[in-house]
């Protein structure tokens, strides 16, 4: 955020100089405008710049629901230290619109910048609370690259308005732009660079401050690369050997199915579009079964449609990866807006003992290296793995280490070495781990197996005899118990042991450890633990669990009938720890460290060991 | 990765240096059918034609959905899958995308291809995508003891219409043609050399291929193909030689025709498969690359988003 300083001396601004070349660790920028005017763009360009330049960036969106037009918003935190959040509240805010004035500006921190296009929003007059600074965005536009094209523009303009604000590379953007406009033409690049030029030339320090990032001190330079979640998944599963997928157009997952669709290809692989989520589903377990590991995904009314093949996946021991990129719920719900309320159906969903895998990644960066455990799990215990992301992670662009694909890159082939003699796909093993055989495989005993999704014996016969639907439940449950066991011990963020413990999963990660950091700043004995392995669990948590007098589980999902959260009430299930409570909440945004703190504070201050009272 | 495909070919065993098969190498469990169903001669037709072509065991991928008929894969001694109701079009797909080189058999009722995966069977059918699917059509639910098929006739008594079914009936073929398949059959269980002979045709089609087989119920619907048996003083009337496979409309007219209606190939057309036009995309998008290994690909897409 940028420090008090400049707010204090914004506060008194009346006819005051702007000041020029504060040094500043971060700033959180909001574009609010309607989604035809390629704000997402400026947002866009501002993450993959930042990641060039060695800063870190979170970026925050919301896209209408509906198919063109409507308001539309896009935050971009860029900071030289770690950025954790999109950030609580606004530095500068840009609105495009009356509209969009009226409904951001009370995001916009005391002692912020709105920068409002004077041709269409009028603010409110004679206020304190803010510097508000127009700009005739629309008519400065029109100016520099003809009337036609100004709604095309005007995120082009802004680009240059905050390049020249914030002191940014202009050879580096501007290169960027060439390179990302160059299929569309000299005309579009022409009238790209144009207005550009014309925000950047508008000299903004005229009539407003004018910032510096901090160069980064202690921070080791590293190649940095900069992509959304649902990138990160697609290149995540190039990357495992995943060669066959198969999906269904939904909201906020298509992108991942785009993407593979266009670059498996070049892989060797293929990508369907089926006809609906069960035929995804089914194509994909098809595909497993003739030897090479396989993906879907969908988002949540997808994942209900998707439940009955993922019934007989875990009852075939079928390896398959299935994302979930989660959306409020239930039904058809807040198809663009995030919740963490898929836990449950990916958890538990379907009829009947069916134990899977289901892993969530934290950020940008660990959807990628999620997807490649994802595929590692279900090949080596022959199970669905669901990979539980969001729309949040799903659309935020972030800044990380660019990683040794040489190193992690996997190459799935078949085995197709003759089996035998008494082969067996469902063998019983101490472990409770068997391996199917493709088809191609030659059997030595000359008896083929079936796979199938009635209960069967070791064989793949049909079995119906109590003892062996006995054995054959507690092998499927059995080997993910192993897997559990050979999971990495549960570490927290801060000390072991303390007054506060925060849980959290998914994309809450980033904000917990910031409301962490927060906290312990203002001495308070706060840790976090994020647990990202949901189910098995991994060891080590009922020993963290211990150590704390509060835990606190924060999730983006409803406390549920008996006033807990999904995950939660799963740790209260597995550890009937009384301590555990939820910090819950429903409005379809992510979590804002605000949020979090005010949660703990709120719930402790009855208790003997109340937290947070100085935060 | 299928473009590859023939790397399979690394752990076979060649045909010429196996001992030839016979039927009772492909028989595995007994089959749990009622004596006198349909069911037994499909099966048994399965096991005449994979001995005439000597097709090794490996190669033969049997997968169905849920019903009597479904429970074919147990019953032979090659590759099998018992998968989902109604889904055993789409996971044969996946199957058959990824693996070209493996003859692939889908086996159902007309619950499963009419009913719950009526939706399934259409797209497989209209992508193209390589397989023979036999539909055992017996126009009644056989498992779940005597309720009402899609394709069971109208007045029908069944325990879901105990006074006769009100609903009308789905044409097969008719459905079929308008899917979009490339190969339309229609036999009759009753008849094993016609039978035998779709059987082999519609293996040989590079496409989608699909049987409507009339296999009798004896338990629950006894005696409802008798009108189309000889030996039942029925009638079994062959689709007429005359009859252009590539005419659509004049199929449509053959399967208009009232029951018994006509046995043979309704329709065929070479159209290319879903499975040759993923492989084109898979070359040009290599040659695009020139061959660029997974490694490289990554790394340059990473390059570009850094």
């Amino acid at each position: 955020m940028i420090d008090e300083k400049v707010a204090d001396s914004s506060k008194s601004s009346g006819g005051q100089q702007p000041q020029h070349g504060r040094r500043i660790q971060d700033a959180v920028i909001r574009l609010a405008g309607n989604s035809q005017d390629g704000i997402q763009a400026i947002g866009g360009f501002l993450a993959r710049l930042a990641g060039r330049t060695d800063k870190d960036v979170m970026t925050y969106m919301t896209i209408p629901a509906t198919i063109s037009g409507g308001p539309s918003i896009y935050q971009v935190r860029l900071g030289t230290g770690e950025v954790l959040s999109a950030g609580d509240d606004v530095d500068i805010l840009v609105t495009f619109y009356q509209h969009s004035y009226n409904d951001h500006i009370n995001t916009l921190r005391d002692g912020g910048i709105l920068i409002y296009d004077s041709d269409n929003v009028q603010p409110e007059p004679n206020q304190k609370r803010y510097r508000a600074v127009g700009v005739p965005i629309t008519g400065q536009t029109v100016e520099a690259i003809g009337g036609t094209a100004k709604d095309k523009g005007k995120n082009m303009f802004v680009l240059g308005l905050l390049a020249r604000m914030f002191d940014l590379d202009v050879p580096k953007l501007e290169t960027m732009l060439q390179a990302y406009y160059k299929s569309k033409g000299d005309d579009v690049i022409r009238n790209v660079i144009g207005a550009f030029n014309a925000g950047y030339g508008y000299d903004i320090g005229k009539v407003t401050d004018t910032f510096e990032f901090e160069v980064p001190g202690n921070k080791i330079a590293r190649k940095q690369v900069v992509m959304d979640g649902n990138q990160a998944i697609a290149y995540g599963a190039l990357a495992a050997g995943i060669r066959f997928g198969a999906g269904y157009p939904i909201t906020p997952w298509s992108s991942i199915m785009e993407i593979l669709r266009a670059e498996l290809p070049k892989y060797g692989g293929m990508f369907v579009q089926a006809e609906d989520e069960l035929a995804a589903i089914a194509m994909a377990c098809g595909a497993s079964y003739s030897g090479y590991l396989s993906l879907t995904g969908t988002s949540g009314p997808g994942l209900s449609l998707k439940t009955e093949a993922l019934g007989w996946a875990v009852m075939a021991e079928m390896p398959l990866v299935i994302i979930d990129v989660q959306r409020g719920g239930p039904s058809t719900g807040l198809p663009t807006s995030v919740e963490q309320s898929d836990l449950n159906i990916a958890c538990f969903g379907g009829h009947g003992d069916s134990p899977r895998i289901v892993l969530a990644p934290a950020s940008v960066e660990d959807c990628f290296y999620t997807t490649l455990e994802a595929a590692k799990f279900a090949r080596e215990y022959s199970s669905p793995v669901i990979v539980l992301t969001d729309q949040a992670i799903a659309t935020r662009f972030e800044a990380w280490e660019m990683p040794d694909l040489a190193k992690l890159t996997q190459d799935i082939t078949p085995n197709f070495a003759p089996r035998g003699p008494s082969y067996k796909p469902y063998e019983n093993t101490t472990d409770g781990i068997a391996h199917h055989a493709p088809p191609g495989t030659p059997m030595v005993d000359g008896k083929y197996p079936v796979v199938t999704g009635l209960e069967h014996d070791e064989a793949g016969h049909p079995a119906s005899r109590p003892a062996n639907h006995v054995m054959m439940v507690a092998k499927r449950r059995r080997k993910l118990q192993v897997l559990a066991s050979r999971l990495p011990k549960a570490e927290t963020y801060g000390p072991t042991e303390g007054n506060v413990l925060l849980i959290g999963w998914g994309s809450s990660q980033g904000p917990i450890r910031e409301a962490v950091d927060k906290a312990r700043a203002a001495g308070e004995s706060v840790s976090a633990l994020n647990i990202r392995y949901i189910q098995p669990l991994q060891p080590g948590i009922g020993e963290i669990l211990d150590g704390f007098n509060h835990i606190f589980v924060a999730e983006i999902n409803d406390e549920g009938l008996y006033g807990y959260g999904q995950l939660a009430a799963l740790l209260r299930a597995r550890f009937c720890n009384d301590k555990i409570r939820g910090i819950n909440k429903t409005d379809g945004l992510p979590f804002k460290v605000r949020e979090i703190l005010n949660g703990i504070t709120e719930k402790t201050k009855q208790s003997a060991e109340p937290a947070l009272a100085n935060v | 990765m299928i473009a590859e495909s023939k790397n399979l070919q690394v752990n076979e065993i060649k045909l010429t240096d196996r001992p030839k098969y016979t039927r009772k190498d492909l028989v595995a469990d007994q089959p749990t059918w009622c004596p006198g169903c349909g069911d037994f001669s499909v099966l048994s037709i399965y096991f005449k034609m994979m001995e005439k072509l000597q097709i090794p065991h490996e190669k033969i991928t049997s997968i169905a959905g849920i019903g009597c008929s479904s429970r074919f894969p147990y019953f032979v001694n090659a590759y099998g899958v018992h998968f989902l109701h109604g889904r055993a079009a789409p996971f044969a797909t996946g199957v058959s995308l990824m693996r070209p080189d493996l003859h692939l058999f889908v086996f159902g009722g007309d619950g499963d291809a009419f009913s719950i995966g009526g939706n399934h069977l259409n797209h497989a059918a209209r992508k193209n995508v390589k397989m023979t699917y036999v539909i055992m059509d017996n126009f009644v639910y056989g498992l779940t003891k005597k309720q009402t098929s899609p394709t069971s006739p109208l007045g029908f008594k069944s325990k879901t219409d105990p006074t006769g079914a009100i609903d009308h009936p789905i044409n097969p073929m008719k459905q079929l043609i308008a899917s979009g398949a490339t190969f339309i059959a229609r036999t009759h269980s009753h008849l094993p050399n016609h039978v035998m002979e779709m059987m082999e045709k519609a293996m040989q089609h590079d496409g989608f291929s699909v049987i409507e087989c009339l296999s009798e119920c004896t338990e629950f619907y006894p005696g409802a193909f008798d009108a189309a048996n000889p030996r039942k003083g029925g009638a079994f009337n062959l689709v007429p030689a005359d009859h252009d496979l590539t005419d659509e409309i004049g199929a449509y007219k053959l399967a208009m025709t009232p029951f018994p209606g006509y046995f043979g190939v309704f329709y065929q057309e070479q159209r290319a498969t879903k499975n040759a036009l993923e492989a084109k995309l898979i070359t040009d998008a290599k040659a695009k690359t020139e061959n660029a290994t997974p490694v490289e690909l990554l790394q340059k897409t990473f390059a570009r988003l850094s």
